[in-house]
């Protein structure tokens, strides 16, 4: 583990991206606090440009709402439907790989042609159609976005899989007598972790991409303040009021651009043979 | 001597901070006479290939030249610009390297590939160096030229595609070949071919050949001089055979004393009840096929039947792609076979149903060839061991007081329990494997390859810890191998098999002095070094 941190910590883009990350984290748990009235409440007169008015260094948007309040709630929902996501579509494709990988045959068969299916209709416009289909609630978008990005994770895991099955502390197990599901468990999985947690790092990112994009087209929880929501709202007036969009998108890409240095600190990080050899 | 053509000074290599040692070489000398080979003899880890890539200017990046001159043809070939060494590549110092498939270019065709060594230098035109790696593929006796020299390298096998490598090291007519480990990975015959190859082409064109190699055999046949290296220096050079009959380093003595000897011991002859007995088994693969066209059958186990008495250790002995591997996971059922029937203390093995078999597993174990695949490395050595029995249904605190136990049976210590694999050497971990498979205290154990991943000292010990664990527990053992050497050493019968076949089966001595199949004869005339090995003659092994 000590090895871990030392080699994790030898990336200094990783390191900001965790410092960046705990900084939405901590905007994210305060909100409530910080702005006790909500994101919603109108706090003073519409198109407050920011740095000009005591209180509210962000300014106001269309209709006298603090965007500063925005940003903190809406860091809430976007690393939670990040995470959620993330979980759920772990859930699913995980096992499916898993169970694809090893046991092949028909069941390798009929699992990638499940996968194939989702994989041939683009993501986002099958994002839009589910979430159109079920109301637009934070759960119906969660489950969208996690049902339009577990087909990588299913083959990632494939593939790990068929590879680690291959090697002979696999065969020791079964000639032990060690039942499938053990072997699956207790030998395989564990050692397709690193590439799993990676990828997954890498999904936070695109999930919260994939939700602003949808509260952005107005398909996102009316009830709910969300980063996309706000650009939404915003880009009717962009010439006269740039900060409205500006800096929810400021907080998008801010947010992203972390998970995707973590997620390139953990990769150099877990897999060391892989990524070293061309920087020696 | 006069005719020196290249003369390293003090050469050191080294190794970046945070490595095991500091330097990869260290303070090497040495020189290379026209038409000479140099054996450069050492253990993995001795800097015996470092030396030969600093040479040739093909170091890996973190290893830097910390001094010393390599002097060819009155210049020293570490200075030279990165320009000037590559004309002297190829044209002045070839190389061949140990595995031929991933040296050759898999997706172009040999005579390309040769003919590319001559547009590489910009000499001749397209018509002259085809006729050139025509003459080249004849010289290394690849059979039918034309047809070779559209093939591409899968076309070819192991002894083929190095052959193919040496036409292109010998493209240009070198002044010096360097060969790094040329035939570890070939079977034994065609090494035999491949080393009479190098040396008539020496002979041929006065070449010097800096040979590289881990096998004393090898050397003895066809080195003129030797260098044996450990931790990157040089512990004895000399003649070849002062060196052989007269190790002055006790490093060298050891390594020699390591070497399994051709002399046969009188084997003990076992006569009691089978512990494991195979009947008439056949696996056939077949791949390609559908649509009209004919499946390729490849037949890894042809009607193969044998028996191994309880405390006996039979030697399943063929080259690459002979079966026997698929024999030994067959026993196990790692593979399906096609028919025939596998009996281990009554049951047969290759009729069990899923659930039977999971139970019947703890009666044959297996010993595996790479010590570095063969454990998990996410889990505890103490896992690794215990949960075997513990699926069996031994107690769990039972199971791991046994483990530690069997950890000091094989001479490791039950502190090793609690590490993980990564913590141990190759030789180490073959150990913790041989544990492993002595924890469901089984019936038979099939060692497969298990001491060709290590280095031959490393081998002696592992051989000796399996002799010592048959004498006390009376262990059943298949040892399955490629190095009749190393089956000589240990086992009670000799059993050969030849693509599929089983073609001769008998006791060791037997086997041995008087072969009755002619493949087991060439098998035993191709093993290098046989000759210095037994004394000349097989009068020796009879004496003993």
């Amino acid at each position: 583990m000590s090895d871990f941190w030392s080699r994790f910590s030898r990336n200094r883009g990783a390191i900001l991206g965790l410092v960046l990350l705990a900084a939405v984290i901590i905007v994210a748990l305060v909100a409530p606090l910080l702005f006790p009235k909500g994101p919603w409440q109108m706090v003073q007169r519409p198109f407050l440009t920011p740095f000009a008015t005591e209180g509210l260094p962000l300014g106001t948007d269309t209709l006298g709402r603090d965007v500063a309040a925005g940003l903190a709630y809406g860091a809430r929902v976007s690393l939670l439907v990040g995470l959620v996501s993330t979980l759920v579509a772990l859930a699913i494709g995980v096992p499916l790989g898993a169970v694809a990988g090893y046991y092949g045959g028909w069941v390798d068969e009929a699992a990638m042609r499940f996968t194939e299916f989702f994989q041939t209709i683009p993501n986002f416009a099958l994002a839009i159609v589910l979430v159109a289909i079920l109301e637009p609630t934070l759960t119906s978008i969660t489950l969208a976005i996690a049902i339009v990005s577990w087909p990588p994770v299913a083959r990632l895991v494939r593939a790990e899989v068929l590879s680690l099955s291959k090697r002979e502390f696999v065969d020791a197990a079964q000639l032990a007598g060690l039942s499938n599901r053990r072997i699956l468990l207790g030998q395989i999985l564990p050692n397709a972790m690193s590439p799993i947690i990676v990828m997954a790092s890498l999904m936070v990112a695109t999930a919260i991409l994939l939700e602003s994009s949808l509260a952005f087209l107005g398909l996102g929880d009316p009830n709910i303040m969300s980063w996309g929501y706000m650009i939404g709202a915003a880009r009717t007036v962009i010439r006269s009021a740039w900060w409205l969009s500006f800096f929810p998108g400021l907080a998008i890409v801010i947010t992203v651009l972390a998970l995707n240095l973590i997620g390139e600190g953990l990769n150099d990080a877990m897999n060391p043979h892989l990524n070293r050899k061309g920087r020696a | 001597m006069s005719d020196t053509v290249l003369r390293i000074d003090k050469l050191t290599l080294d190794l970046p901070s945070g490595a095991d040692r500091a330097h990869a070489v260290h303070d090497l000398s040495f020189t290379l006479a026209r038409g000479e080979v140099l054996c450069v003899v050492g253990e993995s880890g001795s800097g015996k290939s470092m030396t030969a890539s600093a040479l040739m200017g093909l170091l890996p990046g973190a290893v830097k030249i910390g001094g010393g001159r390599a002097i060819f043809g009155g210049r020293d070939v570490l200075a030279l610009p990165e320009a000037e060494r590559r004309a002297l590549r190829g044209a002045k110092i070839g190389m061949i390297f140990q595995e031929p498939m991933t040296a050759l270019n898999p997706l172009m065709r040999i005579g390309d590939q040769i003919s590319e060594v001559f547009e590489a230098h910009g000499l001749l035109t397209p018509a002259e160096r085809r006729a050139r790696a025509l003459a080249l593929i004849e010289e290394v006796g690849l059979p039918d030229p034309e047809k070779i020299i559209r093939a591409y390298p899968f076309q070819l096998s192991g002894g083929q595609r190095q052959r193919a490598m040496i036409a292109m090291a010998l493209a240009l007519e070198p002044e010096i070949l360097i060969a790094d480990e040329p035939t570890t990975a070939l079977d034994v015959t065609t090494q035999a071919q491949i080393l009479d190859l190098i040396a008539e082409i020496r002979q041929r064109h006065g070449m010097a050949v800096m040979f590289i190699t881990h096998d004393f055999g090898v050397v003895a046949e066809i080195a003129d001089r030797v260098i044996v290296m450990r931790h990157g220096e040089m512990v004895e050079t000399g003649p070849a055979s002062e060196v052989l009959a007269a190790p002055q380093h006790d490093y060298t003595r050891r390594l020699l004393d390591a070497i399994p000897s051709n002399a046969v011991p009188r084997p003990e002859r076992v006569t009691a009840a089978p512990a494991l007995e195979i009947r008439n088994l056949r696996k056939t693969y077949r791949t390609g096929g559908g649509w009209g066209r004919a499946a390729r059958e490849v037949r890894a186990i042809d009607d193969v039947s044998l028996t191994i008495a309880r405390g006996e250790v039979l030697g399943l002995v063929g080259e690459s792609g002979s079966g026997k591997s698929t024999l030994g996971r067959a026993v196990v059922r790692l593979v399906d076979p096609d028919g025939g029937q596998i009996l281990v203390g009554g049951d047969d093995m290759a009729a069990l149903d899923a659930d039977a078999l999971r139970r019947a597993r703890r009666r044959v174990q297996m010993v595996f060839q790479d010590p570095y695949a063969s454990l998990n490395p996410r889990a505890r050595i103490l896992r690794s061991i215990s949960e075997g029995p513990v699926a069996q249904g031994v107690p769990k605190r039972d199971a791991e007081a046994r483990a530690r136990e069997l950890l000091e049976v094989v001479g490791l210590g039950a502190d090793a329990a609690d590490r993980y694999p990564h913590e141990f050497s190759g030789g180490q971990r073959q150990r913790i494997g041989i544990a492993r498979a002595l924890a469901m205290d089984p019936d038979l154990i099939i060692a497969d390859e298990a001491v060709s991943a290590l280095d031959v000292s490393i081998q002696a010990q592992v051989l000796d810890l399996l002799r010592d664990l048959r004498a006390r527990l009376g262990l059943s053992l298949l040892f399955i191998t490629h190095d009749l050497r190393v089956a000589a050493q240990l086992c009670d019968r000799i059993a050969v098999m030849q693509k599929g076949r089983l073609v001769e089966i008998g006791p060791v001595d037997e086997v041995f002095l008087h072969p009755r199949d002619p493949y087991t004869r060439s098998l035993l005339d191709a093993v290098p070094g046989a000759s210095w090995a037994d004394g000349g003659s097989p009068a020796r092994a009879e004496a003993i």
